[in-house]
């Protein structure tokens, strides 16, 4: 596979773009469009399946013991599965491929004025890598034993052996599934750097590409140098489980510790290689519903730098309590505390471009909002887990749990709606339903913050995490605690109900909704210079760029946009 | 494969050829596989892990003349650039022959030690050593025999008369894989402390 770069060279530009068949648009495509409808569609699939199974274990811990309507019972091997492959799903099935792979593939090329990704098999290919690891992944729910039920960090000696993990092909089909998954970025990462960097409509310098696109090739970069050592990781790992080697097994002289620095030497990184692109796709957003220049673009990008250079050193703040030296956590508390400065600055950022601003609040705009809150929630709590005297009583309890559920929400399910209902009329050239949109927004949010912020209490009482049924613990299992977690069940049936809204009103607008005019927000960025949809091949002149993607309100101008193609006027 | 090629943008806002950019890419995430076995390697070596004073098991005399296999092989596609450069195509495909040729000199070298030190009972399951020692050379001469089957895709094409970049973009792959096993021999083969 890795030589498919080489391979995959420039073919002949047609200019007539003749209609394909059915096979080669949809099935086989080399269109960046379509590619990423793949990729969000079979994102969005995982993403049920992944709801599917935090329905399944949160009615355990509600209701401990009783069966689980349209599940069945759910017993302790069982719950480690669902909450492993929840976490695994939702990061690398879910955020990854919608957010990056998806929305990358769709607007770097819309955004940047080109007329596809420059190797567009490589593109194809890596789609196709990626559905097979979904495959894989599914076909590790039903072989014998089961799923993989380690955790989505899968520390050895527990995920590296049969007799602890008790799944024997459930564990190795895990690993290769994650590992066919990064094959899968990796490729379509290089995609992406290289169009960005060299297929740039003239006119467009480093200053003019759009923050959005500028964050996911960012992320692209973070992941590309994190991820390495973790297919490493993840070789040696196989080869534990397989051929029996002891890389991570202490009785051959291997070492267990090794696997957690290797994952989190990737892990931690990885929360910003999610974070960005969302990061991103919010500046775009409120800008254009704020009507206001982004404030501090230069800013905005450098802050992003150093969080994506901070995010390599400060891995070890996962294993404080794993046993590795305390003058070293002092070190990665420092880094940890440190990288909150440079987020901190984006967010003022962010939120200095708001000041002053006409804010419409159309459902794209609520939800970049609402990520802008909510993850400061997460990013606050982060704090306290960063400093090492308290990591030693929150580690492992529903505190982190919290933390992170309020980072990773609003990362991955805030954002992709942000996301998805902005980019909507482009994608399908019809307007979603907005009454529908801001139903299913409040019915989303509000559920959100009753199932996680219980939690944190749940945590700060002592309740640790991947245990699948509190009675057996006399300290947790009292009617308060009990209260709390059924209100937090309640509060995911109820958000669960809330997204058939959403599927009702993502169809029945794709087919039936409003038709859309070609820039519905008046927004600058180019994709918007097209027909909605865009056709094969995107433009139907190359543009050229004149200025930043951010001139909203510009003095002296009597639209209060500037598209970034519209040729200056002769003085 | 759709029966024409499909849309690719001809641009290069860097001045840096798109297929040549790409490779640099592949070949840094490729740096980072590759760097994170060789850090475990040497941390593991740097612990005093029982085993890994096998290196002396290695030969030394092997490895050397397959680095030099390989060193004259990057030679050879250097030369299949220069000759397709000046529009040499036999010549060309001839260098890239010679270059596949080296690659698997290198192979059957390899193979031999690897024989020889299965029947010793020096498996990868023997011990940590054993165990980066297949694995990371393994991963190695996988990236050897990649290379060695696209370079003889490519020389059909060039003979043909078209896609002469990707002599080059080979070439730069190539001598990443020399590289690696620069970082290799030493590790597995010298370094005996």
């Amino acid at each position: 596979m890795s030589q498919e770069a080489a391979t995959v060279q420039t073919d002949i530009h047609e200019e007539h773009h003749e209609e394909l068949n059915f096979l080669h648009k949809y099935i086989l495509p080399t269109d960046h469009k379509i590619i990423a409808m793949q990729y969000i569609f079979t994102g969005m699939i995982m993403a049920i399946i992944g709801g599917y199974f935090a329905y399944a274990f949160r009615m355990q811990l509600a209701f401990p013991g009783e069966l689980v309507p349209f599940y069945g019972l759910v017993g302790p091997g069982e719950y480690n599965m669902l909450v492993t492959n929840h976490g695994t799903i939702m990061i690398f099935w879910v955020a990854m491929p919608v957010l990056i792979a998806g929305f990358g593939n769709y607007i770097i090329p819309l955004m940047i004025g080109c007329d596809d990704m420059v190797f567009p098999r490589l593109n194809r290919l890596s789609y196709q890598i990626f559905l097979v690891s979904a495959l894989v992944l599914i076909l590790s729910f039903f072989v014998k034993g089961g799923g993989f039920g380690g955790a989505w960090t899968s520390y050895p000696p527990l995920s590296s052996a049969a007799e602890y993990s008790l799944t024997d092909w459930g564990s190795s089909l895990w690993v290769l599934a994650v590992a066919l998954e990064f094959v899968s970025f990796l490729l379509g990462g290089i995609n992406f750097i290289t169009t960005t960097m060299n297929a740039r409509a003239p006119g467009m310098k480093m200053m003019d590409i759009p923050i959005a696109v500028w964050f996911i090739v960012l992320a692209v970069i973070l992941f590309m140098a994190s991820v390495g050592p973790l297919i490493a990781g993840a070789v040696m790992l196989f080869m534990d489980q397989r051929i029996g080697t002891t890389f991570f097994l202490p009785s051959g002289g291997g070492d267990p510790l090794l696997w957690q620095h290797l994952f989190w030497f990737f892990g931690h990184p990885e929360v910003y290689v999610v974070l960005l692109p969302t990061l991103g796709i919010v500046a775009d957003i409120i800008t254009v519903f704020a009507r206001k220049k982004l404030f501090g673009y230069r800013t905005v990008l450098y802050t992003a730098f150093a969080t994506g250079g901070l995010s390599f050193v400060v891995w070890a703040h996962h294993q404080f309590i794993a046993g590795i030296d305390p003058r070293m956590a002092n070190v990665f508390v420092v880094t940890t505390v440190l990288i909150s400065i440079p987020l901190a600055e984006m967010m003022f950022s962010y939120i200095a471009t708001l000041y002053g601003g006409s804010i419409e609040f159309k459902t794209p705009m609520l939800w970049a909002l609402s990520f802008l809150a909510a993850f400061l929630i997460g990013g606050v709590t982060g704090i306290y887990l960063g400093a090492s005297a308290l990591d030693v009583y929150f580690h492992d309890s529903y505190f982190v749990l919290a933390h992170f559920h309020y980072t990773f929400f609003p990362i991955t399910i805030i954002g992709m709606f942000a996301a998805i209902t902005y980019w909507f009329p482009k994608m399908f050239g019809r307007m979603m339903n907005e009454t529908l949109g801001k139903i299913h927004f409040w019915g989303t949010f509000i559920p959100f913050n009753c199932i996680f912020l219980p939690l944190f209490f749940l945590g700060l009482a002592g309740q640790h995490r991947r245990i699948y049924n509190y009675n057996h613990f006399p300290d947790l299992a009292t009617q308060e605690l009990q209260d709390i977690r059924v209100f937090a069940t309640a509060s995911l049936v109820v958000m669960l109900f809330f997204q058939l809204i959403f599927i009702y009103n993502f169809f029945v607008s794709m087919f039936k909704g409003e038709k859309a005019p070609n820039n519905p927000w008046k927004a600058n960025s180019l994709e918007w210079s097209i027909p909605s949809p865009p056709p094969h091949g995107n433009f139907k002149t190359l543009p050229t760029v004149y200025r930043g993607p951010y001139e909203y309100s510009a003095p002296g101008r009597d639209l209060d946009y500037w598209p970034q193609n519209e040729p200056p006027e002769k003085s | 494969m759709s029966m024409r090629g499909p849309i690719a943008t001809h641009r290069s806002a860097t001045g840096i050829p798109t297929g040549r950019l790409g490779t640099w890419w592949l070949l840094a995430s490729e740096i980072f596989i590759f760097g994170g076995l060789i850090a475990c390697f040497i941390l593991f070596k740097l612990n005093g892990t029982p085993g890994f004073e096998d290196a002396s098991l290695t030969s030394v005399t092997a490895g050397a003349i397959n680095t030099f296999v390989l060193l004259t092989s990057s030679l050879s596609v250097v030369l299949a650039h220069a000759a397709i450069e000046k529009g040499d195509r036999e010549k060309s495909f001839k260098y890239i022959w010679y270059t596949i040729g080296f690659g698997l000199v290198f192979l059957i070298i390899k193979t031999y030690e690897y024989t020889g030190k299965i029947i010793h009972g020096h498996t990868i399951t023997d011990n940590l050593f054993w165990s980066f020692y297949y694995t990371m050379t393994g991963l190695h001469a996988l990236h050897v025999i990649g290379g060695m089957v696209i370079m003889a895709l490519i020389s059909f094409d060039i003979r043909k008369g078209y896609n002469f970049q990707r002599v080059e973009l080979i070439g730069i792959y190539w001598h990443f894989v020399d590289l690696v096993w620069i970082f290799l021999f030493p590790l597995f083969y010298i370094a005996n402390f």
